[in-house]
């Protein structure tokens, strides 16, 4: 297949050393010198500088002959311009990647098929490979709007040693399951007390993330994503 | 009519004074209050601010029973995705969308929208100035 991944960063980054891994035809469209330079020097010649919304750069990377353009900008307007620039040129398959979870409808109106709202999902199974210890990992959107994200506890969360009860979660959010470091599942009560390790499935909203974040890692900043 | 605007710059703040003068009802909306200094001080619409992309602050601007909808922000693609939330998702029956990319303009008029290029118009009209209209 010929795929043309529109955007080079992180997840452009990944799923195109992926896509090409699968041998795949992948060129990657990137608007900023340096980071197409990066991927060139990682991936090799499947690099291609402009940007991906300018029609005559879609072209000139040869659109029309695509079977599948994945736009995974950080934009979510510019992804839907360049999934439906794709799509008046014929392009059978056009994925874009929600940065805003609230903007998957309009999408989906628009017939832009399996709308990524996985950047989600796809980072998090990408990162998961990497050797840094994440501690937040969004798992599923769910249609009512809110997301189910896992939390493994971390010896300094604030929530460790406390019960359930005593964990102060944002508004309509949930811990639903409990998975201790042996791998056991619990649906917890409000008495259940909380360990370094476990791992936590939550309910809750996106926007309610940092705040979540807070209370069952921590407040330090930067040292993991 | 009902008429929701997205973006105070110049245009919009003429359009919106344009509109009203013809006897409409004007909301105008823009992420910077400061843009709404635009306006004349006549001006009797609603202003709110608000991300014309934002579908609770489309609602809030009353998008839902709007009749006409503009896109008149600096971004190409941000009028794009507004447009199409107003239409596709809010009902609007006629939406006006400015587009600066000629290139982009054909597309957006392809996927359903009234469009309108000052690029195109405004070099047309350049030209015309030095060169006379067309066919004369």
């Amino acid at each position: 297949m010929y795929i043309i991944v529109a955007g080079g960063g992180k997840v452009g980054f990944h799923l195109a050393q992926e896509l090409i891994e699968a041998n795949n035809e992948v060129l990657v469209l990137e608007r900023d010198e340096g980071r197409a330079n990066a991927i060139s020097d990682e991936l090799g010649d499947v690099v291609m500088r402009g940007d991906s919304c300018e029609v005559t750069v879609l072209d000139a990377a040869g659109v029309s002959r695509a079977d599948l353009v994945a736009a995974v900008t950080g934009d979510d307007e510019d992804n839907l311009v360049i999934c439906e620039i794709a799509r008046s040129r014929g392009v059978p398959r056009t994925i874009a990647r929600i940065n805003n979870p609230k903007n998957e409808m309009l999408f989906k109106k628009r017939g832009i098929e399996t709308t990524i709202s996985a950047t989600h999902a796809v980072l998090s199974q990408i990162e998961q490979e990497l050797p840094v210890t994440h501690h937040m990992i969004p798992l599923l959107q769910l249609a009512s709007g809110l997301e189910l994200v896992e939390f493994k506890l971390p010896e300094r969360s604030p929530a460790v040693g406390r019960s359930v009860r005593e964990v102060l979660l944002p508004p309509e959010s949930l811990i639903a399951l409990i998975v201790d470091p042996g791998g056991v599942p619990r649906i917890p009560g409000g008495d259940t007390r909380l360990h370094a390790g476990d791992a936590l499935v939550v309910v809750t909203r996106h926007d309610s993330q940092e705040l979540l974040r807070e209370a069952l890692i921590g407040t330090t900043h930067g040292l993991d994503t | 009519m009902k008429v929701l605007i997205m973006g105070c710059g110049r245009v919009g703040a003429r359009v919106a004074t344009l509109l009203e003068d013809a006897g409409h009802q004007v909301t105008v909306m823009d992420m910077n209050p400061a843009a709404f200094k635009r306006l004349p001080p006549t001006f009797r619409g609603v202003t709110r601010v608000g991300n014309g992309m934002d579908g609770p602050a489309l609602e809030k601007a009353g998008v839902q029973d709007a009749g006409a909808f503009y896109a008149l922000t600096q971004g190409d693609n941000r009028n794009y995705f507004a447009s199409q939330m107003a239409r596709e998702v809010y009902g609007v029956k006629r939406v006006i969308c400015r587009v600066y990319d000629p290139e982009r303009e054909a597309i957006y008029r392809e996927m359903g929208l009234e469009t309108f290029s000052p690029t195109i118009v405004g070099a047309q009209v350049m030209v015309d100035m030095l060169l006379g209209p067309k066919g004369s």
